[in-house]
């Protein structure tokens, strides 16, 4: 009886502390692969985003599965030569799409109307729709982990100014990215000791109550810092007008790569029709 | 709920970006308004807690656990324009730096949950909460309904937006080229879902967020609670209460009264006497009682009583008063008088018995 509650206790608690505790590690990571040496490293973010929104782009308008796949070795090259192991985009990326596209597109194989596969109660129809709902999702991740691996947060958020996102929304996405990093580890802070205080075990009402009282603070603590962020905005001279330093630069390298994504994105919107 | 890349055409991604455009840019505008306020920090830092609590594992009844997105929650307490603009931002965050949810789904997620959700969630809290107090139990069920029907809206959106692909691409083969269910499968998978396990946890946390801030900062919810009853104090005396309208309203009920003139015949059953005798009476009493004809005679107990008294505005046309339109004025004018009178004399011996009451204690 005991047992089951303390597997019930640890489930809760644990189950979050270990979400918590993973994205920050993911973004930790994110930041120590971006300052490594590599080919991606060295472009200027706003070409890297360019290139792989437009690959995005391409995959989401291929209509052949070749292409898709194409275009996920082509990842894999940009990782392999940007120093990113195969080992964390298998981790981070292929196993979980796979899991959770594969799982949705499983009865498709059987539910899509069209010609049975080799006597099998699937269709070559159902193949192909699981097939491009599994390869999108893995290449889209694929070069948003390539991306986010190579380049600093702030760059890439910085680097959406080519899209025309006002500078105010860029300002308001790094101050967030920079205050998750600090909820993520209040909140952890706040299941840990939690943790360490619970003895009895805890009945799923009692589990509830913790969930919704933790948020409850945690929307408490975060209004608060909002007041003392304001207040340090304020002493460093914020006056309600926003500016970003534009330190990016374009040299020789990151025009042949522009051109080079410019060139794989039309190659690949052209062949996947 | 996340829609990830390649379950939406380019198409449908591009038609939502369009359709979260203007919602975004009157929401920044808005912003930009009180840039010198708190709201630059505010949204960010809501925009992160956002981000944390949908990665709260919530337990639900039946040993299943749910996260919520805290929209409902959001807009209580920040309002549903600068909930629309953290949400937005928590899920592009989510999107570039997580993994979770498309990069080229950015629009319908953030037009599914930041922006219906947020106005939905709106109106339901504002229609339920009412006018009670910040402190009501009324309005913990409206922030938990709040929450509960934002996230049903959002996923029946992208219910909708799944279930329309297979009808609009396939490539040459005929298989569907994005999400390949339609709107007959999509519909119920998603729902059932969010109609339980994830409703609910938006529920529990939305609606226990606002009651544990109704104990320890009642402020918070001042933003988006409009005009609210202060249980604290007591209620204002009747003639402090702005009585105008309702005068207005008497006055004007009160001239129009003569469209009563407009309607054909008596009502059924308020017949008089002498009515049993005029043959026009008669054939109206007949058409309105499934052409059942009325007796020759009046009732007997109907023809007694109808001598005991005579009333002064008899049918609202006063003997003395030649215009039907104006005898019907002028009962009106009568008829509400005395009823405002009879209500002051109640309140004045109500207040008088009220204040014998302490001393004869």
């Amino acid at each position: 009886m005991s047992g089951v509650h303390s597997r019930r206790r640890a489930g809760f608690i644990e189950h979050t502390l270990e979400g918590l505790r993973s994205a920050m590690e993911r973004a930790l990571y994110a930041e120590t692969a971006a300052s490594r040496r590599g080919l991606l490293q060295q472009l200027d973010p706003r070409v890297k985003v360019a290139g792989v929104v437009s690959l995005i782009v391409s995959v989401a308008l291929a209509a052949k599965l070749w292409l898709i796949a194409a275009v996920i070795a082509l990842a894999v090259v940009l990782a392999a030569l940007s120093a990113i192991p195969l080992r964390s985009l298998a981790g981070r990326a292929w196993i979980g799409v796979l899991f959770f596209s594969g799982t949705i597109a499983a009865p498709a194989l059987f539910l899509t109307p069209g010609t049975y596969y080799r006597g099998l109660p699937i269709t070559v129809q159902g193949l192909r729709t699981a097939g491009y709902l599994v390869l999108r999702g893995e290449a889209a991740t694929t070069l948003m982990l390539v991306l986010v691996y190579t380049t600093p947060w702030m760059h890439v958020l910085k680097a959406l100014r080519i899209f025309r996102v006002p500078v105010v929304f860029v300002v308001i996405l790094g101050m967030t990215c920079r205050y998750i990093l600090l909820m993520l580890e209040t909140a952890h802070e706040m299941f840990e000791s939690r943790k360490s205080r619970t003895v009895n075990a805890m009945t799923p009402a009692e589990q509830r109550r913790l969930a919704v009282a933790s948020s409850g603070v945690l929307l408490g603590k975060t209004l608060h810092l909002s007041g003392e962020v304001y207040l340090a905005m304020q002493a460093r001279g914020f006056r309600g007008e926003v500016y970003l330093l534009d330190d990016f630069r374009m040299r020789r390298l990151d025009w042949l790569a522009l051109g080079a994504f410019a060139l794989l994105a039309s190659v690949s919107i052209w062949a996947g029709r | 709920m996340h829609i990830p890349d390649g379950y939406l055409s380019p198409a449908t991604c591009a038609a939502l970006y369009a359709g979260s455009v203007p919602f975004w840019h009157v929401a920044l505008r808005r912003v930009k308004k009180a840039m010198n306020s708190r709201q630059v920090p505010l949204l960010s830092l809501f925009a992160a807690f956002s981000f944390v609590i949908m990665m709260f594992n919530l337990p639900l009844p039946g040993g299943t656990t749910g996260h919520a997105t805290a929209i409902g929650l959001a807009t209580v307490v920040i309002g549903p324009w600068a909930a629309m603009l953290a949400v937005s931002v928590a899920l592009i965050v989510q999107a570039l730096f997580f993994g979770d949810g498309g990069v080229t789904a950015i629009g319908a997620n953030c037009f599914n949950m930041a922006i219906a959700g947020s106005l939905v969630a709106y109106a339901v809290y504002r229609l339920i909460a009412g006018r009670s107090a910040l402190a009501s139990p009324r309005r913990v069920v409206a922030a938990g309904l709040a929450g509960y029907v934002a996230i049903n809206v959002s996923a029946f959106l992208a219910a909708v937006e799944f279930g329309i692909q297979p009808l609009l691409y396939h490539d040459a083969t005929g298989a569907p080229l994005y999400c390949p269910y339609p709107l007959s499968i999509a519909i119920p998978a998603m729902m059932i879902g969010h109609l339980t396990v994830a409703g609910l946890a938006e529920l529990a946390v939305s609606a226990g967020v606002v009651a544990f801030l109704q104990r320890s900062d009642l402020s918070l919810l001042r933003s988006t609670a409009g005009k609210v009853i202060d249980a604290a104090e007591p209620p204002p005396p009747l003639a402090a209460r702005p009585l105008r309208a309702l005068w207005a309203g008497l006055a004007a009920l009160m001239v129009l009264t003569p469209l009563g003139i407009l309607a054909a015949g008596s009502a059924w059953g308020e017949w008089m006497a002498s009515d049993y005798a005029n043959p026009a009476v008669r054939r109206q009493i007949a058409a309105a009682s499934f052409d059942h004809a009325a007796p020759a005679l009046p009732p007997q107990g109907l023809q007694r009583l109808s001598s005991v008294w005579t009333a002064p505005f008899a049918r609202y046309a006063p003997p003395y008063v030649r215009g039907a339109a104006f005898g019907y004025i002028l009962s009106a004018m009568f008829g509400a008088g005395l009823i405002v009178l009879a209500c002051l004399m109640l309140g004045h011996f109500t207040r008088g018995a009220a204040r014998a009451g302490p001393e004869a204690a």
